[in-house]
């Protein structure tokens, strides 16, 4: 596994010398969301809060570092941070508020959906940050403002983002803290009674995973140079970020990073081939069928189901 | 005045997130029926209701019927993924352009006092009071809506004095989402209406109906009227784009405070 692995990264690094530009593009798309998706695996998959709002994570963490980026100068390497550091922030309150007062499953959906709408309105109508028309960020090309001329740039941070999320989460898997979350996914009231801080290590999850979405939202404004509220706070963005870690199977590890796999290129695929001529929505019907197949018939997700195959085969 | 409307929405008690986007549809429908056929919405509105009872009801014999002992996330995102389909469906067959359903009655205005009224609003303010008040009434007084509240209460023991609860379920996605229909018809010509407005439209409801109180009838009228008085304040003292801010700090502090709503009995 660990030779799988090695191999795999190995390949990822060597990529972008064979591959064109737009070829380039599609798998810096597909690290990005694998990164997000990743993040939101830590509450979502290991610990089972399903949070429908990670977009205000990204909101957060993308006009944090904009702004301080074009108002204060401050170079977005060290803005992401503080893009993490506020969107962890509210990534607390929301955590805070919604296990503290013990919202369970649909309850806890539709508090963090109201947060991130409350932020999108919010970012909507203050002037500040660009309002309705948005927030636009000038290309220098510097790499010390997090802008780079070439797109294999781009990639590579990317790809680190995604291993970093990545190992986090490996590494969150191995210790108790892991043990913990899935103990309180499967059964918290059990939990409870065993004697674990159920709210801290939930609140702990939250944390983690809303810095992390945050840090991506730095990437996700200097890889696009503009920031619209509806886009960056919107429930679609939301579900782009739940949709990939459940189809590739949440509560793995490498499930958010095959679940990318899948449906980033599906996604790139259908706007190709149905962009024109009013077609647009075809790539979110496909969306919504692989959700509904996954829910139906794999819903542990691709992952397990494929590791299953894997032992199956090779015994 | 579309809040008589979301009042409809209190009864249904599956977790479902193509609300909205059975609206929209039900708006189409009836834009469709008004376009191509010319049946006024105040009419056409009983046959989009009856076509989104079949679509509802399929879509619970087929999908969530599968699921309902899963647990409560996996039909979350089922839902999720119907109202993907559905919304995006909508947007392939008519296009991202908001579209309005012209009614003769929309014309026509008139005084009562000092009080401006639009015909329109009042004929569909009317008509969803009287779909409440007809379904508070099938709920109470029929078997069948016995048997519904029955199951809704308590599955297992609706099954052993031998009720189909399977039956019973379907009906009641059925019905549910015949009410989104004829809500959507009703309100097509007075609002409005694009693909893309599934979504809000279906966070709007949950709003109401958690606010409300989850299935309580009364619970959703009372909170349908709230928010939407909260937003018209919203937007009267705030700006008219800050409205919504209104509404969603008002689900958090109820969700918080009250999770079972302000009407509804404690949550389980």
């Amino acid at each position: 596994m660990k030779w799988l692995v090695a191999a795999a990264v190995v390949v990822l690094l060597a990529l972008p010398a064979v591959l064109n530009s737009y070829a380039v593009t599609v798998f810096i798309f597909i690290f990005f969301y694998a990164f997000l998706g990743q993040a939101w695996n830590i509450v979502g998959g290991y610990a089972g809060q399903l949070s429908a709002g990670h977009a205000a994570f990204v909101g957060i963490g993308a006009y944090a570092s904009a702004l301080l980026s074009v108002q204060a100068g401050l170079t977005p390497w060290i803005g992401m941070l503080v893009g993490g550091v506020l969107s962890a922030a509210l990534g607390t309150v929301v955590g805070y508020l919604g296990f503290r007062f013990g919202l369970r499953g649909f309850y806890f959906v539709l508090l963090t959906v109201a947060f991130a709408e409350v932020c999108r309105i919010v970012a909507l109508n203050t002037d500040a940050v660009g309002g309705a028309l948005g927030y636009y960020i000038t290309f220098t090309g510097n790499p010390r403002q997090f802008q780079f001329q070439d797109n294999r740039a781009y990639y590579y941070v990317a790809l680190g983002l995604m291993l970093v999320a990545t190992a986090v989460v490996a590494g969150i898997e191995r210790r108790r803290f892991g043990a913990y979350l899935i103990a309180i996914r499967e059964d918290e009231s059990a939990c409870e009674a065993l004697g674990v801080d159920t709210f801290r290590y939930k609140m702990l999850a939250m944390v983690v995973s809303s810095f992390l979405t945050g840090v991506g939202g730095t990437f996700y404004a200097f890889y696009l140079f503009s920031l619209q509220p509806n886009a960056v706070f919107g429930i679609p963005l939301s579900v782009e970020i739940v949709i990939r870690p459940i189809v590739g199977g949440a509560g793995t590890v490498l499930g958010p990073i095959l679940g990318s796999f899948i449906l980033s290129p599906l996604a790139e695929a259908a706007r190709v081939y149905f962009g024109q001529g009013g077609w647009s929505g075809v790539h979110l019907i496909a969306y919504g069928l692989l959700l509904i197949a996954v829910v139906l018939f794999l819903p542990q997700g691709a992952y397990p189901a494929l590791r299953r195959l894997w032992i199956r085969t090779s015994a | 005045m579309a809040v008589g409307l979301t009042l409809i929405f209190g009864v249904m008690r599956v977790v479902n997130f193509a609300h909205g986007d059975m609206m929209v549809w039900g708006m189409y429908l009836a834009w469709l029926l008004a376009t191509r056929a010319g049946v006024d919405p105040y009419v056409g509105f009983v046959a989009c209701a009856g076509a989104l009872f079949v679509v509802g009801l399929v879509i619970q014999r087929v999908l969530v019927d599968r699921i309902v002992a899963a647990p409560h996330e996996m039909q979350i995102l089922l839902m999720l993924g119907v109202a993907l389909v559905l919304e995006n469906g909508a947007l392939v067959a008519f296009g991202p352009d908001p579209q309005r359903v012209r009614s003769p009655l929309s014309a026509g205005t008139f005084w009562i006092g000092p009080i401006f009224v639009d015909v329109a609003r009042l004929v569909t303010f009317a008509l969803a009071m009287v779909l409440t008040l007809a379904l508070y009434l099938f709920l109470t007084r029929t078997d069948l809506g016995r048997t519904m509240r029955a199951a809704a209460d308590n599955a297992y023991g609706a099954l052993v004095i031998g009720t189909d609860v399977r039956r019973v379920y379907a009906v009641a996605f059925g019905l549910g989402a015949a009410c989104v229909g004829a809500a959507g018809a009703l309100v097509s010509p007075i609002l409005p209406f694009q693909p893309a407005g599934g979504l809000s439209l279906s966070v709007a409801s949950f709003n109401i109906v958690i606010i409300g109180g989850m299935g309580s009838l009364p619970g959703a009228f009372l909170g349908g009227l709230l928010v939407s008085v909260a937003e018209s304040m919203g937007a009267v003292f705030l700006s008219p784009s800050m409205k919504e801010l209104v509404s969603f700090s008002l689900l958090i502090v109820i969700l918080l405070l009250r999770p079972a709503g302000l009407f509804g009995r404690a949550a389980a």
